[in-house]
């Protein structure tokens, strides 16, 4: 059982990077990486909301709508959950964790259009989790996201010093680097 | 500056062409560009969601309060998301498969959202109509271009429907590298710097 739990933990986070093999997220992964600062924040908000996400939507999809028979509207009811909760996680900060908030608050609005976040519960759903390895893979997930994410904001601060060929500046080379990265994660293929 | 009718159409074509003008939704420009059947099959049902939410928005725009639009945008997309999810599952199911999870995703994809917000709840519905097809095609296109490429140089053959067809002789020794991932970001990579360089005025 918990060895499961490692191994699924540790396909999560490299063999299956959200981020880099799954191709999920990149909006926000080409947005917010032009800076450590925001880097570290997008992270951090995305595995905060993640984990809050993929358990409300697996109890909504195995008490609600499995029960009543509406499967068809799992991506509307997850979509306006996700939607729901971002705007709710978003109050609660601004109320009573203030600190937390200023670290994290302008990245929550950007997540409900993250799309790694429907991304990972749909994926919860599809490979028929149970509820602990539900908890381990909206954990894991968002932290391969945020590995990446920073592993990346710390290679593109490097590039903005360097002297790009223009048509390439900015999104381009990114995208080209994001392939190197890519690559390195790609060896992790074939391990479990 | 208003535009005519027959640009508000075109821009979608090359101008403001998604994902190389716009960077918008790159997600599943990464993800389905593997073979040229996937990429077109996404195209249209990208296309379908953009025109449909757009006319929708358009049309509400006077009756949707600002505080909640993006919520209200979201309900319009994640619904013509689901009509497309189930036409797809019933008459392609084997797209529908190899699509997978990104069929879903074309809820949270920022084309539909982006135009909704910066084109569709400001204009009427004739316009946004146009804007959303013309996006829509041109991000079809761009997804096929994309893929013709990397399908073609990673297998020697392009799927134009159901079954490949060779394009390239036997002798040619296949670029795996391309259909997987790292492949991916670099191809869109480059294929970007040389939509820059080309549309250098």
């Amino acid at each position: 059982m918990f060895s499961d739990l490692a191994v699924l933990m540790f396909s999560c986070v490299l063999i299956n990077n959200i981020l880099l093999i799954q191709y999920l997220g990149n909006c926000p992964f080409l947005g917010t990486s032009k800076r450590m600062e925001t880097a570290t924040g997008m992270a951090m908000a995305v595995v905060f909301v993640l984990v809050l996400a993929g358990i409300i939507t697996w109890l909504v999809e195995w008490y609600v709508l499995g029960p009543f028979d509406l499967k068809y509207l799992r991506t509307m009811a997850f979509i306006l959950v996700i939607a729901a909760l971002v705007q709710f996680v978003e109050m609660f900060l601004k109320k009573s964790i203030p600190t937390l908030y200023t670290g994290l608050g302008i990245y929550l609005p950007l997540i409900t259009t993250n799309c790694a976040v429907l991304g990972v519960c749909l994926i919860n759903i599809n490979e028929n989790y149970d509820f602990f390895k539900m908890v381990v893979s909206s954990f894991a997930y968002p932290v391969g996201f945020g590995l990446a994410l920073v592993l990346f904001a710390g290679v593109r601060e490097r590039i903005l010093l360097a002297r790009t060929p223009k048509p390439f500046q900015d999104t381009a080379i990114g995208l080209v680097t994001a392939g190197m990265l890519s690559l390195t994660f790609f060896a992790f293929k074939g391990w479990v | 500056m208003a535009k005519t009718l027959t640009q508000e159409f075109t821009k979608g074509l090359w101008a403001e062409i998604p994902p190389f003008r716009l960077v918008l939704g790159l997600c599943p420009t990464l993800a389905i560009t593997n073979t040229v059947e996937n990429a077109y099959g996404m195209g249209i049902a990208v296309t379908f969601v953009l025109t449909f939410s757009n006319i929708l928005i358009s049309a509400l725009r006077k009756i949707i309060p600002p505080k909640v639009r993006i919520v209200a945008f979201i309900v319009a997309i994640a619904t013509f998301v689901c009509v497309v999810e189930l036409v797809m599952q019933a008459y392609t199911y084997s797209l529908f498969m190899k699509l997978g999870i990104y069929i879903p995703l074309i809820v949270v994809n920022c084309i539909p959202m982006g135009r909704a917000e910066a084109f569709a709840s400001r204009y009427g519905i004739v316009r946004s109509t146009l804007d959303g097809l013309g996006l829509g095609i041109g991000y079809t296109l761009a997804l096929s271009m994309l893929a013709t490429f990397r399908e073609i140089i990673a297998t020697g053959s392009i799927t134009l429907y159901e079954k490949p067809i060779a394009v390239l002789g036997a002798s040619f020794e296949p670029f795996k590298f391309l259909v997987a991932a790292p492949g991916a970001f670099i191809c869109l990579g480059l294929m970007l710097g040389i939509m820059n360089i080309l549309g250098k005025k």
